[in-house]
């Protein structure tokens, strides 16, 4: 309890130089995202102007538009099937768990730029072996496009919800489903009752994961896009690359940040609200 | 009376035998305890008689209904699991309404029922609260609760006291006897802990490596153990190895290398030049530092040195030098212990025993010696 | 128990038929269309050639892959060093700071990749704050530009990868058993003898996790060079989307991108291959206690 022990401080030391170093470009952009000035650099005095130019560009709110739609079935379709994945690695037991469990995790680590190539060379030739056949059938034009967007999205993002829930999964309990079964209920019963339950939290967060991974995505999105779609990243890389309307970027960076803040903070509860033991 | 009965039950983890071929038979509105080391099969035996683990062979009898077969939630009997495994997310009464519910009881009947077995556990009032704000002991008497609404014929207990310190544990103990007596179902009760068993169960079986060592009730095991592991395990004892040198009616004398010659009561009726093992257990000697009065023929006379006394309160613990041996002996503090001159380290003593208050074993192991509470000295 | 299997099966299906059609066949596609012609359009062509592997030995190749090896390897060092003794001191924290200090990580953590990418572009610019400051201080040149070369490249990939490799270490490190800390002072350790000896071996666990989880991305890295990034600096991932997108040569990618996986896969095999050694050693030593026992 005592403090007589003296502590280095040479960590506090870097964990602040660390803040730092993380939050000084952030806290720049954050005032560039008020100044009048459309050349950074010189303050030229407070001002809204970008977030309103911002609430006025088309060309935001579509891709805003499309970066949630594909958001939300991503994180729909992922969510349902990463817990089932880690439902079924949970009670798995046999040798093939491995290879299932390779298959599982290793998307988090490959690198993105991989994901994205390897897709669309599945995509490409998907579409030059089926394409025009499906085509002719229902007279739709199957290319890249939101639904490829999609798969993509889903194919990432099923990993991480997987990983989450499987992290919930093997905290619980498993007398808890003895204790249901020996009650009488059925394994339905177990399921919707006890075991559901119990690792919501874990689905929640995977999914808000999943949502935050899908709205963050680039590079596996640029690859698989179609010529003309836009995402908000598709949006900011090309903002970027060519250079325009980098003020708008400021304030749009700005929203993010805040936004991002209030989710991280609501998964930050929704996984640490375990009920406290008492004694 | 039969109303649960394990017909050769085995079961093996790899090579690993953890139940070999145990036969039981349990009566109606008994409390049965499974008593053992950890690690003897008991947990398993009631994983198996609840459901949780298919035997690899042998047969689970309920009410004369095979139900080796049934799935855990179809079998009549409800579990009190060790952690007590209350669902987190559910409040108390949810908890004890789950049974009930899971397995269709009419709606209407649900509310008096929970209510019913809360008061049954003295938890009325607490029907809202999640599980994770009440004490161990609650819990456990949500637990109880939750399986006792359902009401099975068999409540099995798997070590239910274990995770509760000292006190609340002997609590709990007198509070499961009460609702024993209120419900009047068959309890099985799992334990390593022989006093649990010894005060809670009418018959206890004692299992070691998965095999039954003795089944009985608890003053049969304490008094008339068959094996020195049963000897050993419930309760303190002495044991001594011996040959027979001569039979007297129905008492022997047993010639013990290194000690005095033992007068004891012939219960197995063993010839002369039988080798023998014999428990007594220590209070069954009294120590006194005046010679006492032989009484008659039958009244074993020892000297020896006291090398360790502990004075526990209720009684002292001695152990005494007798020649090549030490015996372990228990003292009755029946009068004011402050009053007598005590008995000390290295003082000359008098032990005495009656020929009647030993018990001749059928199997004895030396391991089983270990599991005595010897001082190191 | 064979319902059990079953349902089990079912479990699995969805899933597994899901990543085996989206993951592993593009992944092993990439590795056949390596060895496809590439058509006039820059489709695939019919037949199988090896000349798109023979292609590779493109005079700027050797250079920009001991660029994305040794940028990946020292942004994954420097990520080390900075988070051991951050996680440490996050664990030394009081629940209240210690809270606020984890948000406060795992927020740029959280934040859009390209924000935090265009974040920096804002920050080191000619006209920026950080520039003029450099400036003032005597340090810069007004002319020289901190963007468009490879130092840009690295902090940026330093900057954006040091959560990732706080988070595991810190995990690991929050389980670790402070008190031998003490004890190893009581024994008469120095403060720096006892965290190399006693807590770097605890939190190795969480180091191997950050490395892998650092070192992969950072191989890959793509949009960090593509942004602040000069035609001086490129790396690996830009040369694979450039032959996407700009040369239109799907094989040439794939061939690249092969050798991407390569580099990715083998440290992955690696640290799995060298845990599941130190598992089974120290299974070999808990069967000693036990048979002892």
């Amino acid at each position: 309890m005592s403090r007589c022990n003296r502590r280095s401080s040479f960590p506090l030391f870097v964990t602040l130089l660390t803040l730092i170093f993380l939050y000084a470009p952030l806290i720049v952009v954050g005032i560039a995202s008020f100044n009048k000035s459309k050349y950074g650099g010189k303050w030229a005095g407070f001002s809204w102007i970008w977030y309103e130019k911002l609430f006025q560009s088309e060309r935001v709110w579509e891709a805003l538009a499309n970066t949630l739609i594909i958001a939300l079935f991503a994180t729909v379709i992922s969510t349902i099937l990463g817990t089932l994945a880690a439902l079924a690695l949970y009670r798995m037991k046999s040798k093939f768990k491995g290879v299932y469990n390779a298959l599982v995790y290793t998307p988090l680590v490959v690198p993105d730029i991989l994901m994205g190539i390897s897709l669309l060379l599945l995509f490409v030739m998907i579409i030059k072996t089926f394409g025009a056949w499906f085509t002719s059938l229902t007279g739709i034009p199957f290319e890249l496009g939101m639904t490829t967007i999609i798969i993509a999205h889903v194919t990432f993002c099923m990993s991480y919800v997987a990983m989450v829930v499987l992290g919930r999964l093997q905290e619980f309990d498993k007398s808890l489903i003895e204790a249901a079964q020996d009650l009488g209920a059925s394994g339905l019963y177990t399921f919707f009752h006890v075991t559901l339950p119990v690792i919501m939290p874990g689905v929640i967060a995977g999914a808000l994961f999943a949502f935050t991974l899908s709205i963050d995505d680039f590079v596996i999105t640029f690859f698989v896009k179609g010529a003309g779609d836009t995402t908000l990243p598709i949006f900011i890389q090309s903002s970027i690359k060519h250079g325009r309307e980098l003020p708008m970027l400021n304030a749009l960076s700005v929203i993010f940040l805040i936004l991002t803040f209030i989710l991280v903070f609501i998964t930050q509860i929704l996984l640490t609200n375990k009920p406290k033991e008492k004694k | 009376m039969e109303i649960l009965r394990f017909e050769n039950i085995t079961k093996r983890y790899g090579q690993n035998t953890v139940v070999d071929n145990v036969s039981l038979s349990i009566n109606e509105g008994e409390v049965f305890s499974l008593l053992g080391p950890s690690g003897c099969g008991k947990t398993t035996l009631l994983r198996i008689c609840g459901g949780f683990e298919p035997p690899d062979a042998g047969r689970v009898i309920l009410d004369g209904v095979d139900i080796t077969d049934l799935p855990a939630n179809q079998r009549p009997v409800r579990t009190v699991f060790q952690n007590y495994a209350l669902f987190p997310h559910m409040s108390i009464y949810d908890n004890v309404a789950f049974g009930l519910k899971a397995t269709g009881v009419n709606k209407q009947d649900i509310p008096e029922m929970v209510a019913k077995y809360l008061d049954l556990v003295q938890l009325t009032g607490f029907e809202d609260r999640k599980p994770a704000q009440l004490s161990g002991g609650q819990r456990q008497r949500v637990a109880i609760a939750r399986a006792l609404v359902t009401k099975p014929k068999v409540l099995l207990l798997d070590e239910p006291l274990a995770a509760l310190d000292l006190k609340l544990r002997q609590r709990m103990l007198i509070e499961l006897d009460t609702i024993h007596d209120d419900v009047g179902i068959t309890f099985i009760f799992v334990t390593h802990d022989q006093q649990e068993a010894m005060s809670i169960s009418d018959n206890i079986a004692v299992l070691r490596a998965g095999k039954i060592e003795q089944i009985g009730t608890p003053p049969q095991l304490y008094e008339a153990p068959k094996t020195s592991f049963v000897a050993a395990f419930i309760g303190d004892t002495n044991f001594f190895e011996g040959r027979v040198s001569s039979v007297d009616g129905d008492y022997c004398d047993l010639q013990i290398e290194d000690f005095p010659s033992l007068r004891l009561y012939n219960d197995k009726k063993v010839h002369v030049g039988r080798k023998v093992h014999v428990s007594i257990r220590p209070e069954k000697f009294s120590i006194s530092l005046n010679k006492p009065e032989m009484t008659n023929a039958n009244t074993n006379l020892l000297q020896g040195v006291v090398e360790e006394a502990i004075y526990l309160g209720a009684h002292t613990r001695y152990w005494v030098r007798v020649q090549d041996w030490r015996v372990s002996v228990i003292k009755q503090h029946s009068g004011y212990a402050l009053d007598e001159r005590s008995i000390k380290w290295k003082d000359q003593v008098w032990l005495k025993f009656e020929a009647d208050n030993a018990y001749m074993l059928d199997s004895y192991t030396e391991d089983d010696e270990e599991l005595l509470a010897l001082p190191d000295l | 128990m064979k319902l059990r299997k079953l349902s089990n099966f079912f479990l699995g299906l969805p899933s597994f038929v899901w990543l085996v059609v989206f993951y592993a066949i593009p992944i092993i596609l990439v590795l056949i269309i390596a060895f496809k012609p590439v058509d006039s359009y820059g489709g695939l062509a019919e037949g199988w050639t090896l000349d798109t592997i023979k292609n590779l030995k493109n005079p700027s190749y050797p250079d920009i892959i001991w660029r994305t090896f040794w940028q990946g390897v020292v942004a994954t060092l420097v990520c080390i060093v900075i988070a051991v003794p951050v996680s440490y001191q996050l664990c030394r924290l009081t629940a209240k700071w210690k809270n606020l200090f984890l948000l406060l990580i795992i927020v740029p953590f959280w934040t859009n990749f390209l924000i935090r990418i265009f974040a920096w572009k804002i920050f080191l610019q000619s006209n920026g704050i950080f520039h003029r400051l450099l400036e003032w201080c005597g340090i810069l040149e007004p002319t020289t530009n901190l963007l468009y070369n490879e130092w840009a490249v690295l902090t940026v990939m330093i900057y954006t990868y040091i959560p990732f490799a706080v988070l595991p270490i810190y995990a690991v490190a929050e389980k670790f058993d402070f008190s031998l800390l003490d004890a190893a002072k009581d024994l008469g350790a120095s403060s720096f003898y006892a965290f190399r000896t006693v807590y770097l071996p605890g939190i190795s666990k969480g180091i191997a996790t950050a490395v892998m989880v650092v070192l992969i991305p950072a191989f890959g890295a793509y949009l960090i060079p593509s942004l602040v990034g000069g035609p001086t600096s490129e790396l690996l991932g830009d040369k694979i989307a450039q032959s996407v997108f700009t040369n239109r040569n799907l094989p040439h990618a794939s061939a690249l991108s092969a050798l991407l996986m390569l580099a990715v896969f083998l440290p992955m095999v690696a640290i799995y291959w060298i845990k599941k050694v130190q598992d089974a050693k120290a299974k070999l030593k808990n069967d000693g206690k036990g048979a002892i026992r």
